[in-house]
């Protein structure tokens, strides 16, 4: 048998669906762009310089942890890319660089490959750094503070601490279209409710995030902030409000939908959302945070492998 | 081939191929200068083996491999034995590959004709194994299996293939004879014909009783037809035998109708070839016959690295020689061109929860494939259920990771099995 062609012996199936890690990585960044567009728009050069510091440096930190620990280059399955960009868009134009690279390192070294790399990590890395920020530098996280400078011609303080201060008294002058369409305070990307939810449907229609947990989300911070505010509207502000406002839309397509940290099952998906959409409402109306959505979403990643086993009985399983 | 939609949301629907009606008939492929027949057993130069190089052997002929064996192989073309040797197959199973030189005139060995004349399960046991669809009879001999239906497959198990679905149609005559003579040997009298819709006509005068099967895949698979066409779940880690249920394909029965009819053995096996460009054909030739053989009559130039693939493209397997013969078995030979080949990659799993949605028997594939990476089968089988896997191998299809899940499956089952039979040798 000389002269053999070698030929590719591998097992079934011999075909795939053409799906991938890169694919789904940048869609998620494609439809994330109309809200950084806005943003970048709105705040102008600085925003420019705090996305791509922060999309750069989590490559750099990835391409450093991939050389430290000689594993294969892993940067160009996007990732890395995903997370610097996420955490763009939740902090403010203001961010200071060392802030950035912090929050990139602390998010792609922490949050992810001490887990173990993609698909060990048992948080969301992006909320990690955020929250680590966050805890540590909360003076860069005040909204109204950060962006004191910026005129754009709507309200420039931040609607959850007006809220937090003044009670739905004070939000009376946003309007649910302003809020919509990027007329408020916030981080970089997550003020473009339109853009955000636009983008979110697109990912849910080419199947790169799980719906149930992106609609479970929402719906648990809509019927909770409805059963708050019918019972008190004086105190609590209105359902809608808390849709639009704050971290939660990019939450709810962005940030809770991230793949390794939430549940797969039906049925575990739907609570796992609707929690934390509760936890976040509660966070926010009766904690003293003005903002619950990280601390909610990382909550639920924590009880995430408990409530995955909530699950169907397989085939002939006999118990 | 297949593809993931552009609206990755709506589940991936994969379709059987249906037959087309007005296909002409299977290419025949010229019987090659040599061929290699397969018998089921180890080869070991040390037994006194029944046949020698450069005995004659005639099509038809029974070679048995010892006297103290029941294994043999009866020959499918009329030549010299040129060299006995050893081969091994998927998971380590071993054959004695006996390669003939063939001859230009044809002989027939009519020893079968005598004992075809009274069809007895014995005769059957005897004879026919191996022939065209590879029926299967131990079973009806095993003491601890008692069968009770027997389910014909007018269905292809895998995507792309139509020829099952051809035997159903164009052999429903020699069908309807298999079907009365099982009935008769085994004692079994719920036979079934699984038959996708279109067929329903053709399968109307086999003596069986008619059941449809979904287009879908994976319905075909033994568990499911089971499940959808008796309305008994296996409970995992069992098989279809053990509830008393036992399957042949169409081409199988089809095979024992025409044998017992004309008192020769079938020799020809008809088989899907899918060229590198996808189109199919139905192709008919002898068992044994280099599928080499195949690609000459297409034309076919295989390169460095393409892939080669014994059965369907969900469920069947590669080799490395396009040597490799055709067996009672093979239902469709596939050839990939090397930009093609849809590969694996070692990333670990991401959970993304594409496998949990399309896997039929609810799996937790994305647990249980971490336990099966660090090769914890143990775990697996107790509390990530592998053993309800019914190999679909649909996992890998979707898997974003390209993870070789299905392979991994596979491998624990094979390893665990092992186990098992180790510790019942020493128990
Ligand atoms: S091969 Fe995969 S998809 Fe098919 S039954 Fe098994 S685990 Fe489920
Ligand atoms: S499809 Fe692959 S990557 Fe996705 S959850 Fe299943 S095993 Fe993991």
């Amino acid at each position: 048998m000389l002269n053999q062609k070698k030929l590719i012996v591998s097992h079934a199936p011999f075909c795939h669906d053409g799906s991938s890690i890169s694919a789904r990585s940048y869609h998620m960044m494609l439809a994330a762009l109309p809200a950084v567009l806005i943003g970048i728009f709105q705040y102008g050069i600085p925003a420019v310089g705090v996305v791509s510091l922060s999309i750069s440096f989590a490559m750099i930190w990835e391409l450093a942890i991939n050389k430290v620990t000689r594993r294969a280059i892993s940067i160009g399955d996007g990732n890395a890319a995903v997370i610097g960009l996420l955490l763009a868009m939740l902090l403010p134009a203001t961010s200071p660089w060392w802030l950035v690279i912090t929050g990139t390192f602390v998010a792609v070294v922490i949050g992810k490959h001490i887990f173990g790399g993609i698909g060990g990590n048992p948080f969301n890395p992006v909320l990690i750094g955020l929250a680590i920020l966050m805890v540590s530098w909360k003076d860069f996280f005040d909204f109204n503070e950060a962006l004191v400078n910026y005129d754009l011609g709507f309200a420039m303080a931040y609607p959850l601490s007006v809220l937090k201060q003044l009670g739905p008294a004070g939000i009376v002058k946003y309007s649910m279209i302003d809020l919509l369409i990027g007329q408020q305070a916030g981080g970089i990307g997550a003020t473009f409710g339109l853009g955000l939810i636009l983008g979110g449907i697109y990912l849910i229609i080419r199947g790169f995030i799980r719906w149930e947990i992106s609609v479970s989300f929402l719906a648990g911070v809509f019927f909770t902030a409805l059963v708050f505010n019918l019972n008190n509207p004086a105190n609590y502000a209105s359902p809608l409000f808390h849709l639009l406002t704050g971290y939660t839309l990019i939450g709810a397509f962005f940030l809770a939908s991230e793949d390794s940290s939430s549940p797969v099952n039906f049925i575990s998906m739907l609570i796992y959302g609707a929690s934390a959409g509760i936890m976040t409402v509660l966070i926010r109306n009766i904690g003293a945070n003005v903002d619950g959505v990280v601390l909610a979403i990382l909550l639920m990643n924590l009880i995430n492998p408990l409530v995955d086993r909530i699950r169907p009985k397989a085939l002939g399983k006999v118990v | 081939m297949i593809k993931r939609s552009f609206i990755g949301l709506a589940k991936t629907w994969m379709e059987y191929d249906a037959l087309d009606i007005t296909q002409p008939e299977p290419k025949k492929i010229p019987t090659s200068k040599k061929a290699t027949l397969l018998l089921g057993r180890s080869y070991d130069h040390k037994d006194s083996i029944l046949f020698n190089i450069g005995d004659k052997v005639k099509t038809g002929q029974k070679l048995s491999y010892s006297e103290d064996s029941d294994a043999y192989v009866i020959s499918t073309v009329t030549g010299t034995i040129s060299s006995i040797s050893s081969f091994i197959g998927d998971y380590g199973k071993s054959y004695t590959a006996i390669s003939i030189d063939v001859d230009e005139n044809e002989e027939t060995d009519d020893q079968f004709k005598a004992p075809a004349g009274d069809p007895t399960l014995e005769t059957a046991i005897n004879y026919l194994t191996g022939a065209p669809g590879n029926p299967s009879f131990e079973i009806f001999s095993d003491p601890e299996k008692s069968i009770n239906a027997i389910i014909v497959c007018g269905v292809d198990s895998d995507l792309l293939m139509t020829t099952n679905q051809y035997a159903a149609r164009a052999d429903s005559n020699a069908i309807e004879i298999g079907v009365r003579i099982l009935k008769k040997i085994t004692g079994v009298d719920n036979i079934i014909i699984a038959v996708p819709q279109a067929l329903t006509i053709d399968a109307a005068g086999s003596g069986a009783e008619i059941m449809t099967v979904d287009s879908e895949y994976p319905s075909t698979l033994p568990l499911l037809m089971v499940q959808n066409i008796l309305g008994q779940v296996v409970p995992a880690g069992k098989s279809c035998e053990d509830m008393g249920v036992c399957f042949f394909s169409a081409e199988a029965v089809a095979s024992i109708g025409k044998a017992f009819d004309d008192g020769r053995i079938p020799v020809t096996k008809t088989m899907t070839f899918v060229n590198k460009n996808g189109e199919k054909t139905l192709v008919t030739a002898r068992i044994g016959t280099p599928i080499s053989e195949i690609f000459k009559a297409f034309d076919v130039t295989l390169h460095e690295k393409d892939r080669v693939i014994v059965g369907g493209p969900m469920t069947g397997s590669s080799v490395y020689t396009e040597d490799y013969p055709v067996q009672a078995d093979t239902d469709a030979v596939i050839v990939q061109d090397r930009d093609d080949v849809a590969l694996v990659s070692d990333y670990p799993c991401i959970n993304c929860g594409e496998c949990i949605r399309i896997c039929p028997a609810n799996v937790p594939i994305n647990m249980l494939v971490r336990f099966l990476e660090a090769g914890q089968y143990e775990e697996a089988a107790e509390q990530y259920d592998l053993y309800s896997c019914i190999e679909c191998g649909l996992c890998s299809f979707v898997c974003v990771s390209k993870m070789p899940i299905f392979h991994y499956i596979k491998l624990a089952k094979y390893e665990l099995g092992r186990i098992s039979t180790v510790e019942e040798t020493n128990a």
